[in-house]
């Protein structure tokens, strides 16, 4: 970036060279080594998730529900471990009671988290950021009525409803259930995205630089996408980063209860209720998914915290 | 007598990632009991830190006094015990800050926090602290200050809980009132009222008084000598009407040529000191004004400057001290060189 | 303040009625019943049935008495548990799901809190860092694999606690009051320390300090009252975690609480019992909600309602 010389240059002093607030963000976080390492962890997990279940089934042709022909192959197997107790690489994560690779399992298992957890956040995103940004843009009667129903809806205990929900409108087919989840999870988190929207929007709302375009003619429209929308980013991208995790979480429960994800997919939490079964005999089966899963989550929590040390201009070191 | 209040060769250095920022380098001052002192200059002149540091309120990372003395009274603020300095903040030796709204805690009553002071260090009882409080609100010009001394302080407008700053600051009767800045965030009438509050309680009271601000305006009307900081150092002390009229440093005579004069109307752009603050953590060698100096030669870029003393209470941090003293007014550099030929060269 | 109060208590029915309107709705709408898994029942029976809980009449006529019931706080009795009312099922499953709720969030606070002071006076210390790691683990664990892992090591291999079931409230609270608090000892003890923090930045610390208070006394008596702010803000939206939290700890533990039955409930289709323990939970989130309001206008003097 060139440049841009704020001050004529006196001899003997530096030139004042401005910078955006984005590439001092992208500074900041570089220099945070904990955030760093999530990103980098929440990029292999992704990648594993996504290529994972091909290569093992090129390598060692388990996919996650392919049960053995050979019943001796049917038990459960520690890591590393083939039946006859030797050595062997095949199931680096063990297998179930089914014989079934565990790893292969925890891979898809992955993916579903995953997608559940960033579309649901998109979802969230999305509404949120409509409802948010037209009240605070609007203001008056009409930010009154929309947070008035917000403040309605917070009140209602949300996880019940969607248990309710679950319990009665799924089961009917595994592909069925995971749009429910998308609408269900998306529709818990985006009332406080609104919220941080619109405050955003209004403090914005007030300063200088809207006035001025509002001044010039520019239409309501432009002014919320080109103006207003980018300087809202900053939180958005902040909140959502963390509101991934806590959706992946909320998933779990649910699939946990057996409300969430169904056989045959996966998700990590309905692995670890398959797993918790046998606890006390087979601990890996609980321990691989549920590992897997603090990790990823360990790892956005601290990318999303990162993130927010980065775009917040006041936070400083000791 | 002795003065009460005597610092030598004090450095307040602030350690930040790669580099040090010497906020305070080599600072010395006395100052006489009953005395009104004037600390000018920009912002980053070290002006606030120098007081931080005879408070000993200097953020421990990343600041730290390097070296130096302030002796108040006989002893030397800086070899004291924490505990003893305790005693001495807010009983003999109090300050005010700049920004009157958040130097209050919204969350305590403003009596709460008025009484804190006078049982801490005077032993007062609940009704005595209480009553010392209303006395203090109503000395500082609070009206029905009895009703409003248990309010909370956003319950107050930004000159009022200036006042009820001082009204702390003074509940002790403290030797020394340290003023950092007490009228910058406030409307032009409010600061004529808060700096008049402030004579007039310093000559009841005979505090001495260390009044720091960017404004030269403030100074003129208030205090008996100033000192004129520029990147961590004092590059002029003098008294205070000998200063306006004898500038001896080119950096006050470019401060007090920056103030506009309502009088002039030749439509003459508004003059300002081309260039910005140095940096105090990468400073040339040599003179730290030079690099903005209508009057800089070599030896300024070179040669750190002399304090050449030109009249008893009269030091100038420059190597043409004597000449603009002499001279009375800040005379062009050789061969007619004069600010806008400096910059007309700069573009 | 008392209008405030006041006006919250009256928005509590409306609101009730809201939050059972809409699961009653899901219920309905949703193919199949209470009656779809067993085995056909001889028709005199079902006819028997069908008129005891009122499910011959039309829809509307059923929503209606489903609202006047729910006023009046009668659920009826549970489809699963003919001969035990809903009221029932709630008096003795609330106080175990309650205590455990409870003693989970005051662990939480008491530790969170400490733990999150103790980090932000020592900043970048190790103590820091070793208190914020362990909260940055304590959100990312999900509860159903710390409970277990719990179980494992405490129960199971050492044998010190009772790994699951319930007599009674002793020993076995331990591992799932412990499990389930772990979490929000985190985040309370993240926010106490950033709220911490940020006070402790503030000028009116500063001025604190150059009053010469000592440093005890300015922590005690100015900086916790503006830190905790957070922590106070955060305990109502907590409060809706705590609820699914809770559930799955049950499950897990195979408490007799509130969450599992409603759990049970769900699975069973049994809609008395579902729309009582919903209309308790709703009161009890809004009532909770309100408290925490109260509780901030009380730590905070600027606002007034």
């Amino acid at each position: 970036m060139e440049k841009v010389t704020i001050v004529p240059e006196v001899a003997g002093t530096e030139p004042v060279v401005g910078t955006s607030l984005w590439r001092d963000a992208y500074k900041r976080l570089k220099k945070n080594r904990l955030a760093v390492l999530g990103f980098m962890v929440v990029c292999i997990i992704v990648l594993a998730s996504a290529v994972g279940p091909w290569i093992i089934q090129q390598t060692t042709g388990y996919t996650y529900d392919y049960i053995p022909t050979d019943p001796a192959l049917v038990t459960s197997q520690p890591p590393f471990t083939a039946p006859d107790g030797s050595f062997a690489w095949t199931h680096p994560m063990g297998t179930d009671d089914a014989g079934r690779d565990i790893l292969a399992r925890v891979l898809l298992g992955g993916r579903i988290s995953l997608m559940v957890g960033v579309i649901s956040t998109l979802v969230s995103l999305i509404i949120g950021i409509a409802v948010g940004a037209t009240a605070g843009y609007l203001g008056g009667r009409v930010d009154e009525a929309i947070m008035r129903f917000v403040d309605v809806l917070y009140s209602i205990p949300y996880m019940m409803v969607v248990i309710v929900l679950l319990a009665f409108f799924g089961g009917r087919s595994p592909i069925s259930q995971l749009f429910l989840l998308f609408i269900a999870l998306g529709a818990v988190s985006w009332l406080t995205m609104a919220r941080i929207v619109r405050g955003q929007v209004m403090s914005l709302k007030s300063q200088e630089f809207i006035l001025a375009a509002r001044a010039t003619g520019v239409p309501a429209a432009r002014i919320i996408l080109r103006h207003l929308v980018p300087n809202t980013l900053g939180p958005v991208i902040v909140y959502a980063t963390l509101t991934i995790p806590s959706v992946m979480l909320l998933e779990s429960f649910l699939s946990f209860l057996g409300l969430g994800v169904q056989a045959p997919l996966a998700s990590w939490g309905s692995l670890s209720a398959d797993g918790i079964q046998n606890i006390a005999v087979f601990p890996w089966q609980l321990i691989c998914p549920g590992l897997t899963m603090a990790v990823t989550l360990f790892s956005l929590n601290f990318l999303g915290d990162g993130l927010r040390d980065a775009l917040d201009p006041q936070m400083r070191k000791g | 007598m002795a003065p009460l209040l005597s610092v030598r060769d004090l450095r307040t250095w602030f350690d930040e990632e790669h580099l040090t920022a010497k906020a305070v380098d080599g600072v010395s001052f006395d100052l006489g009991r009953g005395e009104t002192l004037g600390i000018v200059g920009e912002s980053g002149s070290g002006k606030s830190v120098t007081n931080l540091s005879i408070m000993r309120l200097v953020p421990s990372p990343p600041g730290r006094v390097v070296s130096g003395e302030i002796v108040f009274d006989g002893r030397d603020l800086l070899t004291l015990p924490a505990e003893e300095m305790r005693h001495i903040r807010g009983r003999r030796i109090a300050m005010i800050f700049q920004d009157p709204m958040t130097s209050l805690n919204p969350f305590m009553r403003v009596s709460q926090q008025l009484m804190e002071v006078t049982r801490l260090h005077l032993g007062h009882s609940r009704s005595e602290a209480h009553e010392h409080a209303v006395h203090m609100l109503e000395t500082v010009g609070i009206p029905d200050a009895r009703r409003r001394v248990d309010g909370y302080p956003h319950e107050f407008s930004g000159g009022m809980r200036q006042r009820v700053m001082i009204a702390m600051a003074l509940s002790c009767k403290p030797e020394l009132l340290i003023a950092d800045e007490p009228t910058t965030a406030l409307d032009v009438t409010i600061q004529a009222q808060i700096l008049e509050l402030i004579k007039t309680l310093k000559q009841d009271t005979g505090t001495s008084v260390i009044m720091i601000t960017h404004d030269l305006g403030v100074v003129a009307g208030m205090t008996d000598r100033i000192l004129v900081m520029y990147a961590g150092r004092i590059v002029e002390s003098a008294p205070t009407s000998e200063l306006f009229e004898r500038p001896s440093n080119p950096y006050t005579a470019g401060l007090l040529r920056s103030v506009p004069d309502p009088t002039d109307d030749s439509h003459a752009p508004l003059y300002q000191i081309p260039g910005l603050p140095p940096d105090v953590a990468r400073l040339p060698p040599g003179c730290p004004f030079a690099p903005r100096c209508a009057r800089a030669e070599t030896i300024c870029r070179e040669q750190f400057p002399p304090f050449v003393q030109l009249a008893p209470q009269h030091h100038s941090l420059c190597h043409f001290a004597v000449e603009l003293y002499e001279s009375g007014t800040i005379a062009a550099a050789p061969a007619g060189r004069t600010p806008s030929d400096d910059d007309a060269e700069n573009q | 303040m008392g209008r405030f109060i006041l006006r919250r208590l009256l928005v509590i029915v409306p609101m009730l009625l809201v939050v059972v309107s809409l699961t009653w709705g899901l219920i309905r709408l949703a193919p199949g019943n209470f009656y779809s898994g067993e085995k056909k029942l001889p028709a005199a029976i079902e006819r028997n049935i069908r008129e005891k809980y009122g499910l011959d009449k039309p829809w509307y006529v059923q929503y209606g008495r489903m609202l006047s019931n729910t006023v009046r706080g009668d659920f009826g009795e549970s489809l699963k548990y003919p001969g035990t009312t809903v009221n029932a099922i709630l008096a003795a499953t609330l106080p175990v799901s309650a205590t455990l709720g409870v003693l989970a969030y005051l662990l939480a606070l008491v530790v969170g809190v400490t733990a999150g002071t103790v980090a932000a006076l020592r900043q970048n210390s190790r103590v820091d860092y070793a208190s914020m790691a362990a909260a940055m683990l304590g959100i990312s664990m999900p509860n159903f694999v710390l409970g277990p892992t719990l179980v494992f090591i405490f129960a199971l291999s050492w044998y010190w606690l009772p790994p699951a079931r319930w007599e009674g409230f002793g020993m076995h609270m331990v591992l799932p009051v412990l499990t389930l608090s772990a979490v929000y000892m985190a985040y309370i003890a993240r926010l106490t320390r950033s709220g911490m923090l940020e006070v402790l930045r503030s000028n009116y610390i500063r001025t604190a300090r150059a009053k010469g208070l000592s440093e005890r006394d300015v922590i005690i008596r100015h900086a916790v009252r503006g830190g905790l702010l957070p922590v106070v803000s955060f305990s109502g939206p907590a409060l809706a975690f705590l609820i699914s939290g809770t559930v799955v700890v049950e499950r897990i533990f195979a408490l007799p609480g509130l969450g599992n039955y409603f759990i049970n409930a769900n699975l069973n289709r049994d809609e008395p019992l579902i729309i009582g323990i919903v209309a308790f939970m709703s009161i009890a989130v809004l009532v909770f909600n309100l408290l925490v309001d109260v509780a901030y206008a009380f730590f905070d003097p600027r606002i007034r309602y």
